[in-house]
């Protein structure tokens, strides 16, 4: 099995009940208790994404912007993660993603990053700012590694390019929820749970649901029309507040 | 996106750019440009480029366009003779006057095209960021003009030292939101434009303001600057018979300097020099010199040069100009760096208010910082090499610098 298939099949073999995909900011709030937040919201989330913090992160909120500061104030870096990842310790089984804006992956260096990447245990990458126009040069370098390319659709997208981007897409398909940054809290109204309908009949890939989710009663709503739902900002505040994010990620599912 | 430092076809990419083939369908200036942006704003920069495929070249947007510029923005701008300035530095030296035009710099130029392209698109709104002020005031007063709705972002540090751009934003009726993320200047504001822009891409227009940004943008900001090098090089034909030795622009994004050079780059003739804000000294984060001290990278939509450290993460920079504090600069820029055609030189803080002073001295005009930059460059040309004729972009005036000039070179004066 291919690394993106394990994550396509991590969302798949849930039983009756919508994939948690969980998503946290490396190094934050300190580089210290890194693997051990992986490994308790990774023994919850089905999915986990590992957030590479950016200087300029122009597709999030408030929230992840904070952290991210936090956790470059603190030298986090995609060496730092790669590296910290690959140090001896149980790591969870809920495959593991990187989530990071184009430059820092750049910086690393292509050739280098998809080897790097699969010998840390990372099955796939999502790229906010790299559309499907500019990604044959990674798409052709984390093939080489069977590693995932996660594409991204929304609200505004035409549905023949929801039917481009699901087909050109590995891992899961990342259905954004609205037109925004991440972190507002969403009401999900029909015609967004109308088009998370329309992207599943177009797609042969899960879809799964990001931006804005934070309660269970979101989650519930959410559950017929998708196939996973995606959760950072809230569960970035969880963090930050020093509560336990494995809790919450339970709680979601109730 | 280039995954390495990819040998260039310098004779290739010059024969491209001497026949105007760039931008190219994809948005490319040789390796550099593209559209990096996330999935939301894929189909408003496809509107956006149908737009611009639509109007930009249309005549009758032209014949609306050009009525704007010359009866209320003021073109065509003057060329001056600046004898002063001539005589001191062995050259014969002509100012292109931007510094002139409504609300004070060449900003302008492109706000008012762009205002009247988002009426055209039927947007509801016009947002754009500002670093020295100057594009949110162009864009204000463009937007209170042609009727649109306006929001400027703004960072916390530019606005306490172009205080008085505030101001004048707010009486042309246009909302200033402070940005307190980021860096707090340029960059920053970019970053919460296009935060704005991603939360609601059909309604609102991102007025972007300099030669930056993901495709179509660079291509848009240097076709509507670049009637500042057509006049130029009619003026200077005029004028003095002949075209200039060298065109001199500063260089931030390089919104005035694409402007100047563009109409020229054929002029195989004519050399061409960009100046970058050189700061306090040549170290990461002491200067904005993208094209000087940059390597090759992916920011706010576009692959070009950018200050950045070793893990990619872009680097805060130093300059006492906010119009030229930004880390990274233009991709039309960074191509014809890499085939040769523009020189790029960086220009310190100290160099350029020397210049500031000298200019305000000798010609009896007040250059904005960043054109001064512009001025401190040609007069190290113009000592190395006598006697030559020397076009210089004077892109803005110096008004909004009080603040900043009070702190500097009114210090230590009675």
């Amino acid at each position: 099995m291919t690394l993106h298939t394990r994550i396509t099949e991590a969302i798949r073999n849930t039983a009756s009940r919508p994939a948690l995909i969980a998503y946290i900011t490396a190094g934050f709030p300190n580089k210290e208790t890194f693997r051990a937040q992986l490994s308790a919201v990774g023994a919850v989330a089905d999915v986990v994404e590992i957030g590479v913090p950016f200087t300029d992160p122009m597709a999030d909120g408030t929230t992840i912007q904070r952290s991210s500061r936090v956790a470059l104030d603190q030298g986090v870096s995609l060496r730092w993660i790669l590296e910290s990842l690959s140090a001896p310790g149980a790591k969870p089984k809920a495959p593991l993603l990187l989530m990071s804006y184009l430059n820092p992956l750049l910086a690393f260096g292509l050739d280098k990053l998809p080897k790097a990447a699969a010998q840390a245990g990372i099955a796939g990458f999502i790229i906010p700012d790299l559309p499907y126009e500019e990604c044959d040069d990674m798409r052709t370098a984390l093939d080489a590694e069977g590693l995932a390319l996660v594409q991204f659709v929304t609200p505004v997208t035409p549905d023949e390019r929801v039917s481009l981007l699901a087909h050109a897409s590995t891992g899961f398909v990342y259905a954004v929820s609205m037109t925004g940054t991440t972190g507002k809290n969403v009401a999900v109204p029909q015609d967004v749970l109308d088009y998370f309908g329309r992207a599943k009949q177009l797609s042969s890939l899960p879809i799964c649901a990001g931006f804005g989710i934070r309660s269970a009663e979101q989650v519930r709503k959410l559950a017929p029309y998708v196939d996973g739902v995606i959760v950072g900002s809230a569960l970035v505040e969880v963090i930050e507040r020093g509560e336990d994010p494995a809790a919450f990620l339970r709680a979601l599912r109730e | 996106m280039r995954t390495q430092p990819v040998p260039l076809d310098t004779p290739t990419l010059l024969a491209n750019v001497m026949s105007d083939v760039y931008p190219d369908a994809r948005g490319r200036f040789g390796p550099f440009g593209g559209r990096y942006v996330p999935e939301t704003l894929v189909p408003a920069l496809d509107r956006l480029q149908a737009g611009v495929d639509r109007y930009l070249h249309d005549s009758d947007f032209l014949a609306e366009l050009h009525s704007e510029l010359d009866t209320w923005v003021g073109r065509p701008t003057p060329l001056t003779h600046a004898r002063g300035l001539s005589q001191r530095w062995g050259a014969q030296v002509w100012l292109k006057r931007e510094d002139l035009t409504h609300t004070g710099a060449h900003k302008i130029n492109n706000s008012v095209g762009q205002v009247l392209l988002a009426r055209k698109l039927g947007a509801k709104r016009v947002i754009a960021e500002t670093g020295a002020g100057q594009h949110g005031v162009a864009t204000a007063a463009a937007c209170a003009r042609l009727g649109m709705p306006c929001t400027v972002y703004m960072g916390e540090i530019d606005m306490e030292r172009q205080a008085p751009n505030v101001g004048r934003m707010k009486l042309l009726g246009a909302t200033v939101v402070p940005v307190t993320s980021g860096d707090k200047t340029l960059r920053a504001s970019v970053d919460e434009a296009l935060r704005d822009w991603v939360s609601d891409p059909n309604g609102t227009y991102y007025c972007l303001g300099s030669a930056v940004g993901p495709h179509p943008y660079p291509y848009i900001v240097r076709e509507l600057q670049s009637v500042i090098g057509r006049e130029a090089r009619e003026q200077m034909l005029k004028m003095t018979g002949s075209l200039p030795d060298i065109a001199v622009a500063c260089v931030g994004g390089g919104s005035n300097a694409i402007g100047l050079f563009h109409p020229l780059v054929k002029d195989r003739g004519v050399k061409l020099l960009g100046l970058e804000a050189g700061g306090i000294g040549t170290g990461l984060g002491e200067n904005a010199a993208s094209l000087a001290y940059g390597t090759p990278g992916v920011l706010q939509g576009t692959y070009s040069l950018l200050l950045q450290d070793e893990n990619g993460q872009i680097r805060e920079t130093q300059s006492v100009s906010a119009g030229l504090d930004y880390p990274g600069v233009g991709p039309e820029h960074a191509l014809l760096m890499s085939i040769g055609r523009v020189k790029y030189e960086a220009v310190n803080d100290d160099d350029a208010l020397a210049a500031l002073a000298e200019c305000c001295a000798v010609e009896g005009i007040l250059p904005a910082i960043e054109s001064s930059h512009a001025l401190a460059g040609a007069k190290r040309f113009a000592h190395a090499n006598r006697g030559t004729k020397i076009l210089i972009g004077l892109s803005g005036r110096g008004d909004k610098d009080m603040p900043t000039l009070q702190r500097t070179v009114l210090k230590g004066l009675a």
